[in-house]
């Protein structure tokens, strides 16, 4: 696909720089959140206190025992809820509210079922009013070819497979070309093959836009496969318990899955949530 | 049909229009062979013609009021009540519903009337009607309108109310104001309550033509229909049976093709 006819300016960048060059894209600060659940009348600590950071470029993983905060982290991030403690930076810019430079890919896919594809992928832009309908209309072809979806423009939400709907999903997040993507386990709602082979699909389009991007999951596997590094959030209140490096090739195939170290750091990642698990004596599905 | 086989695109072809219509000439046999028995049982003599007419009655009586014009007549005057109550009813009930719907302030003040009010039988409001407006024209249309405002207005506000939770995330997330919010999420997700309501009200806007011109009136469906009631022209009151029954099957079928067009995006829409 010849990138410059499309558009999308934020193809170009294509030399890998190496990690210690890299700039940070996301930074959170000793985040602390509390939520008063109306149904017990009592304040919770969501978040006791949450550092990490992840460099531009970078696909970094959130795991953690269920009900554990990740989702709030992530929406936090996203600038949807407001933190207590500590600060969120994106590009070195605090983050009170949505923004531009972020785009969150939500669990349930959320398509607009009155919209057909391209008019949910063009959406953020049509908000956003910034170019006019002619561009913003090639753009959202263009994305829709990027997700492998051509063809499909004109077709309503209801006539997609999961998968497809994902896909959507993902274009409409990469439409305002935000430097920072996020993710809420946006394939727990696929089967399993199909899962395996968006995860793959989603390394080409990250590659291929060059985008940093924060990936919550419950699948442990999902998580070694897609990151450079794995942040294990404790149980409620949240802390990080251990952020590990997945030293595997950067070039991974759905064959990786199969080598030994990636079997050694699923059971060490694997231990760390049933610790966590065990203490609140809430047993993990992983 | 593609149930019966799939896989075979050639037998598809000459499957019978019989059978490619099954459900429509069943239907229409019904029908017929009602109308049939109707007809003879009155030319047998079982049933008096005095408490059911028959078909051939029905339609020299709509005959000869096509012939001496009466029917143009009160056509036009129920017409023009329905025009004008339903639409003042669309009117005012969408643009009111929408803000009650968005707006929870709006809502609060408001609700207690139109709990009330809708809740009541708008047929015990005739008596007042009539002191405030008299028995003429305007007296039908605020029945009409009465009858018909409550279940649009009351479908619009479920409708702008219920909108999925995640949309509103996506919208937010999205940097929606506002206005985009209303603009682009709150009115086209309630597009399918608002319909409905459109519906219900039709419904109830032909009851309330009838109740209104058997009130007293000098013209109209209703009121030809109390007249030939009241005379025991059984024929003349089927005749406006048939009108009354006949336009809301139209006007019905009328919405349900801009229902079409307004839902194609919809999955329960695909027959």
């Amino acid at each position: 696909m010849d990138q410059t006819q499309t558009g999308i300016a934020f193809e170009q960048i294509s030399a890998q720089q190496p990690a210690s060059a890299r700039s940070i894209k996301m930074a959170a600060r000793n985040v602390r959140l509390d939520y008063y659940n109306e149904r017990i009348g009592q304040l919770l600590n969501v978040l006791a206190g949450i550092d990490l950071s992840v460099h531009t470029g970078e696909l970094v993983s959130i795991v953690g025992p269920s009900g554990c905060g990740k989702s709030t982290f992530l929406t936090a991030v996203d600038g949807l809820i407001s933190i207590d403690d500590g600060e969120i930076r994106v590009d070195d810019q605090i983050i009170t509210k949505p923004g531009p430079d972020r785009a969150m890919v939500f669990q349930n896919d959320s398509l607009f079922p009155w919209r057909t594809v391209l008019q949910n992928v063009t959406y953020g832009l049509e908000l956003q009013q910034k170019m006019p309908r002619a561009q913003m209309l090639e753009r959202g072809r263009a994305l829709v070819e990027l997700v492998g979806l051509q063809g499909f423009g004109d077709h309503y939400p209801h006539e997609l497979s999961g998968g497809m709907r994902q896909r959507v999903n993902i274009a409409r997040a990469l439409a305002p070309d935000p430097q920072l993507l996020l993710l809420d386990e946006p394939f727990a709602a696929l089967d399993a093959q199909t899962r395996e082979f968006m995860q793959a699909e989603l390394l080409k389009i990250l590659e291929r836009t060059q985008k940093t991007a924060l990936f919550i999951t419950h699948q442990i596997d999902e998580a070694i496969f897609l990151s450079s590094r794995v942040a294990v959030f404790s149980a409620r209140p949240a802390r990080i318990k251990e952020i590990v490096s997945i030293d595997l090739p950067k070039q991974r195939t759905l064959a990786i899955k199969l080598d030994p170290r990636f079997r050694h750091l699923q059971d060490h990642i694997w231990r760390l949530i049933e610790e966590e698990s065990a203490q609140t004596g809430m047993h993990n599905h992983a | 049909m593609h149930e019966d086989k799939p896989s075979q695109p050639a037998a598809r072809r000459q499957i019978s229009l019989w059978k490619r219509r099954e459900d429509f000439f069943l239907g229409l046999i019904a029908i017929v062979l009602f109308l049939l028995f109707w007809e003879t049982s009155v030319a047998q003599g079982w049933i008096k013609p005095l408490f059911v007419s028959s078909p051939s009655r029905i339609a020299k009586a709509l005959a000869m009021m096509i012939a001496d014009g009466s029917i143009w007549r009160d056509l036009r005057v129920s017409g023009l009540e329905f025009a004008l109550g339903y639409g003042l009813a669309v009117i005012i009930g969408i643009p009111l519903g929408i803000m009650m719907g968005w707006y929870r302030r709006i809502n609060a003040v408001l609700d207690p009337f139109v709990s009330a009010l809708y809740a009541t039988p708008r047929i015990a409001l005739v008596p007042l009607i009539v002191i405030w407006f008299g028995i003429d024209l305007p007296s039908k249309v605020a029945i009409i309108f009465l009858s018909t405002v409550f279940p649009i207005l009351v479908s619009t506000i479920t409708g702008v109310r219920t909108i999925d939770r995640d949309f509103i995330k996506v919208a937010r997330s999205f940097g929606a104001n506002d206005r985009q919010l209303f603009l682009t999420l709150a009115l086209p997700s309630s597009v399918p309550m608002l319909l409905t309501g459109l519906r219900l009200g039709l419904g109830h806007a032909l009851i309330g033509i009838v109740v209104g011109e058997m009130l007293g009136a000098n013209a109209g469906i209703g009121y030809m229909m109390s007249l030939a009631g009241a005379t025991f022209q059984t024929d003349r009151v089927m005749v406006g049976l048939l009108i009354i029954a006949g336009s809301g099957m139209l006007l019905t079928q009328g919405l349900r093709l801009i229902e079409r067009r307004f839902e194609m995006w919809r999955v329960d829409n695909r027959n």
